[in-house]
């Protein structure tokens, strides 16, 4: 009995004569994952723990990999839009739009005023859907039930807003290059103002619930903390980064899609414990309804889109009656149309950090080289170096507050 | 402060490393790009990092890429630094053959380049001399090849429903 424990802990050879018998010091593995409910997606964490303290980690991912990368190199642009929305699928408006940007970026397609604060309004509700995600489960994995139902309507809210705008929930496909493929209706306004009334309402009362909760604290303050020098090391970005009190955001720095128009605050924690991530996280809900509210606001009048018909699909009655119409959503549709030579980088700020698309374009239909930048990928190999030293149930926290999306991990 | 333009760059690349260390010089929508020598990868990250008006101290992103026309010079790497304080990028490129695709790793000065060079040798084989686990992150570990290659197609080679000369391409 005692021989099969010790062969599955690292320590075989374990001098057994020592003080205290065999087991002192004796270290377990636990498999934590790949498919696990506290992991919130395929990761697999091999554990080596000393009761319930975390000595060591190591990860496997890849679960999910589905090649988007190589697919990318033999897609015509338009195609590969539907590859972005099935990385971060918390927030696919932001990866469409920013994949639309790396393109237009490329072809040096102007957008108009109207189509970048629409683009503006969706990004935030994609920031606002995703933020609600990670923070309402972060409390249940806390034990706070609750407080996750009270604002999870909300992002059911904002996935009807995206079905009026694209006609999809999850895997949106919105937007084209050089604006959006329909413009905001009169039901998406409506739904939009009823979000604006609604969400802060039940906000506070989820933060409320949470914010100050005593067990919530204790769960969270100094669990998983990375210092700021750190987690620039790591390449953290986003909410991460923010909580360790750097105060990059793509949004402020390299503003796109007009941010610059917009009034809002970076919020930044101190500590960047879990606790941290969550403030900031909540405090980000609330400067992208304020975005939302400075955007409705101010909405310019004019086209949705660019005037760019090689890149722009036609609308389908004109493809019925107009020759040139029919001509541009063939070459559109077959993906026939030669993208110029050129390599660009464009980021956005995502849900969980900067995303960012390398393309390097040699003159061809399709991509040379399309390079994802995923927040989730580079920042997910500080987990072992957070971990380390605390207990089973902190790493479930902690692993729950970086928001890690599998689909995007993985590509 | 005024911003740092991207001549300086250049000019303090020169200097430090001579004239013929960095080519290739381009722009591109306002990102400098250089191409150096891959012996010159490390010293340079580490002059980038420290020198105190550059402050290239964040690795945004590290993309492998593949030439097979490029004779002796196949397999590159592209390393995206970003200046925060001065919010200026920087495309750094070097490359090798593909018979010895050997990189210098920079985990030393950057922890998060340890997944990137891991992802770029799964797919690429570029190989990170001195990476502390260079070994595959997103395939199976039993693949025998590096899969973004340009010499593996992406679909069946015996379809025929997809000719490109059928489209005209």
């Amino acid at each position: 009995m005692s021989e099969i424990a010790l062969v599955n802990s690292p320590n075989v050879g374990l001098d057994k004569t020592q003080k205290g018998g065999p087991y002192v010091n004796d270290l377990s593995t636990l498999n934590l994952g790949p498919t696990h409910p506290a992991t919130h997606g395929i990761f697999q964490n091999i554990l080596t723990m000393d009761g319930e303290t975390i000595v060591d980690a190591e990860q496997t991912v890849g679960y999910i990999h589905r090649a988007f990368e190589k697919i990318a190199e033999r897609r015509p642009f338009y195609q590969i839009t539907t590859l972005t929305d099935r990385m971060n699928y918390c927030s696919s408006p932001i990866n469409n739009m920013g994949w639309h940007l790396t393109v237009e970026k490329l072809l040096g397609i102007e957008v108009p005023k109207r189509a970048q604060y629409i683009r503006v309004i969706m990004m935030e509700l994609a920031r606002l859907a995703d933020h609600i995600v990670c923070n309402s489960i972060l409390a249940v994995d806390t034990g706070a039930l609750t407080g996750f139902l009270y604002v999870y309507q909300w992002r059911e809210h904002i996935y009807e807003i995206y079905e009026e705008l694209c006609g999809a929930r999850l895997t949106t496909n919105m937007g084209r290059f050089g604006g959006m493929e329909r413009d905001l209706s009169k039901v998406a306004i409506e739904k939009i103002n009823v979000l604006l009334e609604g969400l802060p309402k039940g906000l506070k009362e989820f933060e409320g619930m949470v914010m100050r909760n005593r067990i919530f604290m204790d769960r969270t303050q100094n669990v998983g903390a990375i210092s700021a020098e750190r987690a620039l090391n790591y390449g953290f970005t986003g909410p991460n980064l923010r909580a360790a009190g750097v105060d990059y955001d793509v949004r402020s720095l390299n503003p796109y899609s007009s941010y610059e128009d917009f009034e809002f605050d970076v919020p930044v924690g101190t500590k960047g414990d879990t606790y941290d991530r969550f403030l900031v996280r909540e405090e980000e809900m609330w400067q992208s309804l304020r975005i939302i509210q400075q955007a409705m606001d101010n909405l310019p009048e004019g086209p949705y889109h660019a005037d760019a018909p090689h890149y722009y699909l036609p609308p389908k009655q004109e493809v019925y009656k107009n020759m040139e119409a029919l001509i541009y959503h063939f070459k559109i549709v077959m993906g026939e149309i030669d993208a110029p030579v050129g390599e660009v980088y464009q980021s956005v700020e995502g849900g969980n950090g900067e995303l960012g698309f390398y393309l390097v374009s040699d003159g061809g239909r399709t991509p040379y080289r399309l390079k994802f930048r995923r927040p989730g990928f580079i920042y997910y190999q500080a987990f072992p170096e957070m971990i380390k030293g605390s207990s089973l149930s902190d790493a479930i926290v902690t692993m729950s507050s970086m928001n890690v999306i599998a689909g995007e991990l993985d590509t | 402060m005024e911003k740092l333009n991207n001549q300086q760059i250049i000019e303090a690349l020169q200097k430090t490393f001579g004239e013929d260390a960095v080519y290739g010089i381009g722009e591109s929508h306002g990102i400098l790009q250089v191409t150096t020598h891959v012996d010159n990868i490390v010293p340079m990250m580490h002059f980038l990092y420290a020198d105190p008006i550059l402050k290239f101290q964040f690795l945004t992103d590290l993309a492998g890429i593949h030439f097979p026309e490029a004779k002796g010079q196949e397999l590159g790497v592209v390393y995206h630094l970003h200046s925060l304080e001065n919010n200026v990028r920087l495309w750094i490129k070097a490359y090798a053959p593909i018979e010895a695709p050997n990189f210098p790793t920079i985990t030393g000065l950057y922890a998060t380049a340890n997944w990137m060079e891991r992802e770029a040798f799964d797919f690429y084989g570029i190989i990170f001399v001195g990476h502390p686990n260079l070994i595959r992150i997103l395939n199976v570990d039993d693949m025998d090849y590096h899969p973004m290659r340009k010499e593996y197609p992406l679909e069946d080679a015996t379809r025929h429903d997809k000719i490109d000369e059928m489209f005209g391409r």
